[in-house]
């Protein structure tokens, strides 16, 4: 038995399924019942059954790319914050090998910079490493914030969504998988980007988003909305 | 284990002669058992080594402020996206001109018998708050027991509603 | 959650602010002179005498007013008294903790009641009961619910329009007994609505009510009280670089108009 729907908003509590189904992400198991733990919409997969949460913190995993900002410097370690209830750190053996040098003349406090999560441990010790392509110091450009579960939507399917904002406004965007984004551009093309990604977040939960990040980015551009874009749905279902 | 943390605080001008600002004996109590309120419903074994801070400001009192507290902050906690096992809702009923009651004003409860605290996890029906201050018959206890849970379901959904009408209806 | 009393802004958000600012614009899209949104409502609190809420764009403050009698100040026998207290609520911003007033709290409490006072909001020695005895104190708390900037001009102008909101008891003198009326209440006798503009110096520029990422990367900040008649009635020179007079000229001009803006709120 299954007592909602696909896509249906619940909150923490709510009795989703019965035993028949298993426990996806943002739910639990009670008794027979399977129970969400989120506020959040629902997503039936086959036979398994989650809450997709429309609020989170990021919770750090081995293998993100976020975006962190050094908040303070110690003797052999930079420490982050990543967005998160954890902060990170990154050892200074990641950018000086053996070496021993001034940590602050490689990056300081207030730097913002794109990283990778290496390991996290059990007490949730984040540690995080620059070894890989693009990762670095950002120079220029602006930061947003936005909820980490958005951050899918924000992407879209292959990276439709985002590579639209960055084709139509010119931007380098890059985002973290801890809701953290990074835009550089011309100034008045960031404040476009920035309104729009603002826009994404806002309304992650609802449907034929694309179309309206569209028609805004085109508004927002003085750009023409082409009228192929608003076909009328078909009134026979073409077989 | 995340650990919760909890502070009640009263706005001075809430109240009909001016609080002095700053926590008294009643807050600090009242902050404990809202913290232990909200404690069993949350997956605390989610956030390991950290913090979650619960401040709760009452703008304006009359009668029934532990309760509103724990029930919207429960609604805040989801809101934020903390994993929880149901929503904690509160209510109070209690005895006041011999009568068992729902949810005393502050009249009510300044003459009133018996006042009667409650917080449920609104699922199961399991008690995560109750205090009691007066004088009850242990039948008396029962119905007002009774009263309180029924009165806490229907606050539940308002619960619910506020955190649906957040995200509009078009997806409820 | 990471605890840090002062946050540490981006060094990437920090120039960026100051180059647009430097253009002439803010991130947020308005011009330099231009306040954000401001939502002012009065009498919510039934529980005061008076109170009002006011948001200027995020920040959000909630001002209730209660009057109790007591004795005057000995150098003012025939003169009331008006006490302004704030609490800056840990709710409001990760930096705000609880426990006693800080530096900012009381700053802000200060600065308001400064700026109330001097502007001669309310005719205090109308609130004198028995001279050299008895007067109406009347308490003004200041509830920081939500903070992104410019706290300041939102305690004065939603403190004004509190004062204008209040009605206390009426209190007589019979047989050397003060007798309350609590069935008939009188408004405040008000003299003035003098009003607060606050500047943020960044980049050299001086940008009117400061949104909290330009407060955080500011290099001063000045506020100014002004009456109704354009005198200015309270000052306050914050953060950690100089001003030139020149750019205090330019802000006390700037207050002249924008003061006249903000009073349609109170209307």
């Amino acid at each position: 038995m299954i007592f909602v729907e696909d896509k249906n908003l619940v909150v923490p509590g709510d009795v989703l399924a019965d035993d028949e189904y298993h426990t996806g992400r943002g739910t639990f198991k009670e008794g027979n019942k399977i129970c969400s733990s989120l506020v959040g919409l629902v997503a039936v997969r086959d036979k398994k059954i989650s809450v997709i949460p429309l609020q989170s913190k990021y919770i750090p995993k081995r293998g993100d790319v976020v975006i962190g900002e050094i908040t303070d410097i110690r003797f052999s370690m930079w420490n982050l914050d990543i967005n998160s209830p954890y902060s990170g750190f990154l050892p200074a053996s990641d950018v000086f090998g053996k070496e021993k040098r001034d940590l602050s003349k490689a990056f300081d406090v207030g730097d913002v910079l794109f990283l990778r999560v290496v390991d996290v441990d059990e007490v949730k010790k984040v540690k995080l490493g620059l070894k890989g392509r693009g990762l670095g110091k950002f120079r220029g450009g602006i930061l947003i914030y936005i909820t980490p579960t958005k951050v899918p939507r924000l992407i879209g399917k292959k990276g439709s969504m985002i590579n639209m904002i960055k084709d139509e406004t010119k931007c380098d965007i890059i985002v973290g998988q801890n809701g953290v984004v990074w835009v550089k551009g011309k100034p008045e093309m960031e404040r476009i980007a920035e309104r729009v990604i603002n826009m994404i977040e806002d309304q992650a939960h609802t449907s034929g988003l694309t179309d309206r990040v569209r028609n805004m980015l085109y508004e927002l551009l003085g750009k023409e909305i082409e009228d192929e874009e608003e076909v009328p749905e078909p009134d026979i279902e073409e077989g | 284990m995340a650990v919760i943390r909890c502070r009640y605080n009263m706005a001075p001008f809430s109240v009909g002669e001016r609080k002095r600002p700053g926590p008294d004996r009643r807050s600090v109590e009242i902050s404990k058992i809202t913290a232990d309120a909200l404690r069993p419903a949350v997956f605390l074994e989610k956030f390991p080594r950290s913090t979650i801070d619960v401040f709760i400001e009452i703008l304006e009192a009359e009668g029934g402020t532990r309760c509103a507290g724990i029930t919207a902050a429960s609604v805040a906690l989801a809101d934020a996206g903390i994993p929880m096992r149901d929503l904690v809702v509160s209510c109070a009923a209690g005895k006041a001109g011999g009568n068992v009651i729902l949810d005393l004003s502050e009249d009510e409860d300044k003459d009133g018998e018996a006042d009667l605290p409650v917080a449920i996890m609104p699922r199961t029906s399991e008690i995560t708050l109750l205090q009691m201050d007066g004088h009850l018959t242990p039948d008396e206890f029962d119905r007002a027991l009774d009263l309180a849970v029924e009165g806490c379901k229907k606050i539940n959904e308002t619960q619910k509603e506020a955190i649906r009408n957040r995200y509009g209806d078009d997806n409820g | 959650m990471v605890m840090t009393m002062v946050s540490i802004v981006p060094e990437i958000t920090r120039r960026s602010i100051t180059e647009l600012i430097r253009k002439g614009e803010r991130a947020d899209g308005r011009s330099p002179d231009d306040y954000r949104d401001i939502e002012l409502e009065v009498g919510i609190i039934e529980k005061a005498e008076g109170s009002a809420r006011v948001k200027m764009g995020n920040t959000q403050i909630m001002i209730g007013i209660k009057p109790q009698i007591g004795e005057p100040f000995a150098d003012t026998p025939n003169v009331g008294v008006l006490m302004t207290n704030s609490e800056l609520l840990p709710m409001a911003s990760p930096t705000f903790e609880p426990g006693p007033p800080d530096e900012r709290s009381v700053e802000l409490a200060r600065v308001t009641d400064r700026c109330l006072r001097e502007g001669k909001v309310i005719d205090l020695e109308k609130l004198c009961i028995i001279e050299g005895e008895k007067v109406w104190m009347i308490f003004l708390d200041l509830h920081v619910l939500d903070y992104d900037g410019n706290l300041m001009d939102a305690a004065v102008l939603g403190s004004v329009a509190a004062i204008l909101n209040t009605k206390i008891p009426t209190a007589k003198v019979e047989n050397d007994k003060i007798v309350i009326d609590e069935e008939n209440f009188m408004e405040l006798p008000i003299k003035e609505t003098p009003l607060m503009c606050t500047f943020a110096k960044i980049g050299g520029e001086l940008v009117i009510d400061p949104s909290l990422d330009e407060e955080n990367i500011m290099d001063a900040r000045i506020s100014i009280g002004m009456r109704e008649d354009g005198s200015i009635c309270a000052m306050q020179k914050g953060g950690e670089m100089p001003f030139t007079n020149e750019e205090i000229i330019k802000a006390i001009g700037i207050t002249s108009q924008k003061t006249g803006e903000l009073r349609k709120h109170l209307k």
